[in-house]
């Protein structure tokens, strides 16, 4: 039998009901069933939590900090996405 | 894509961490950083974990069920605490098996105090009151240090912290209340803590070297005579409130500096600890050793378990 190191693990929680859930940390752990127990001790000790995902690491996609330029700067020129870029004249309400 | 320079790069990651941003584990960041973290994060976490062992010491012969329930609790949150901050060093791409290897072979440095006996139940109390009293001086500026993963590590290690030191505050108060026996615990004790206790937060600052290098980086927030001075300040009146006397023939209120004058550390003590040879080093390695060696057949387990759930739910 290997001794193969155990996958790392990224943690959800979900702090209540209503809320959705947050990245809150990793850890390691032989199989997903073990990384939910794991991530009840490690991250849930003082009720922070009601519902836990774990998705292995290795499985995360993440966008490239060196491409966020060109990924979030087309947002940045469209301001008038945004309500503050229209002016209500007085009078006006419930708008 | 932007073309940089080293110098350049170097030039937009200070000005991030000028500005209060913090880094993340995809950034660039130069190498020194990276290894000034991974260096501080394991020794932490070793900290974490090796701090277990003076406590654990105990588990079995506290006075009561309560005390036996709260020891049981403070220990297991110092377990996770390393495991927080062993994955922190891991999003730097530090090997994590590697990184406790080091521990076990002697290599790698955790916080001095833990290489002292825990030989009274009143041990007990002294570490909550002062050793993770320094451990929350220490830890609530890196709350804010500029490596995101460590700062949100050290949020939720500060949330508990607090818990620690209460309860160990709680049992010096009761045996400092108590008959004069248990007063002469708590007394003897405290004597035998408050000097390691000092040295928890490290060199004097003309001696740190890492010092400059971590508070540009914002790595470290605040200087370890600085954090020191805040201790001894805090800890004093409380001792004196509970009717205890910090062992310091120096020790004095400097009414200019609205601040407490302390006698001087032993510094020849400090690193012959760090260097391995204080009363409990070898001890603490061997049972950190252990426990990997004795843990093997359970992690070798839980991978056959694995692969037998997996197979069980393919089928
Ligand atoms: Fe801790
Ligand atoms: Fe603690």
């Amino acid at each position: 039998m290997s001794n193969k190191e155990w996958p790392l693990w990224e943690v959800f929680i979900r702090s209540k009901q209503g809320l959705s859930h947050k990245h809150v940390g990793s850890l390691r752990a032989a199989d997903a069933e073990m990384a939910i127990d794991n991530a009840r001790d490690v991250y849930t000790r003082r009720s922070e939590g009601i519902s836990i995902w774990v998705v292995e690491s290795k499985l995360v996609t993440a966008s490239d900090p060196r491409e966020a330029d060109a990924l979030f700067d087309p947002a940045d020129s469209k301001v008038y996405r945004h309500p503050t870029f229209y002016d209500v004249p007085d009078g006006i309400s419930h708008m | 894509m932007k073309n940089l320079s080293l110098e350049e790069k170097e030039r937009e990651f200070q000005a991030k961490i000028d500005a209060d941003q913090k880094i993340e584990p995809n950034d660039w960041m130069p190498d020194e950083y990276r290894k000034t973290l991974i260096r501080q994060i394991s020794q932490h976490a070793h900290s974490e974990i090796v701090g277990m062992l003076p406590e654990g010491n105990w588990i079995t012969r506290a006075p009561n069920l309560r005390r036996k329930a709260v020891l049981l609790a403070k220990v297991q949150d110092e377990a996770g605490h390393g495991l927080y901050l062993y994955s922190a060093a891991e999003t730097l791409g530090s090997d994590r098996e590697k990184t406790i290897d080091d521990l076990n072979a002697g290599i790698a440095k955790y916080s001095s105090i833990f290489n002292y006996p825990t030989v009274t139940w009143a041990d007990m109390g002294t570490i909550g009151w002062l050793v993770d009293g320094a451990a929350i001086m220490n830890q609530v500026p890196l709350c804010r240090c500029s490596y995101g993963p460590y700062a949100r590590a050290m949020v939720r290690v500060c949330k508990e912290e607090s818990f620690h030191q209460r309860q160990g505050f709680e049992i010096v108060m009761k045996l400092a209340q108590g008959t004069p026996e248990q007063k002469a615990l708590a007394q003897e004790s405290l004597n035998r803590w408050w000097w390691p206790a000092l040295m928890m937060f490290g060199p004097n600052d003309a001696n740190s070297k890492h010092t400059a290098q971590s508070m540009k980086w914002k790595i470290k927030r605040e200087t370890n005579d600085e954090l020191r001075q805040k201790f001894v300040d805090i800890t004093v009146p409380q001792a004196e409130m509970i009717g205890l006397t910090i062992p310091d023939a120096d020790l004095k209120w400097n009414e200019e500096r609205q601040s407490y004058d302390f006698g001087a550390i032993n510094w020849d003590e400090f690193m012959n600890v760090v260097q391995g040879n204080g009363p409990c080093n070898k001890e603490r390695i061997a049972a950190r050793r252990e426990a990997k060696e004795n843990g093997l057949w359970v992690r070798e387990a839980a991978n056959a378990f694995a692969e037998k759930r997996k197979a069980r739910q393919a089928s």
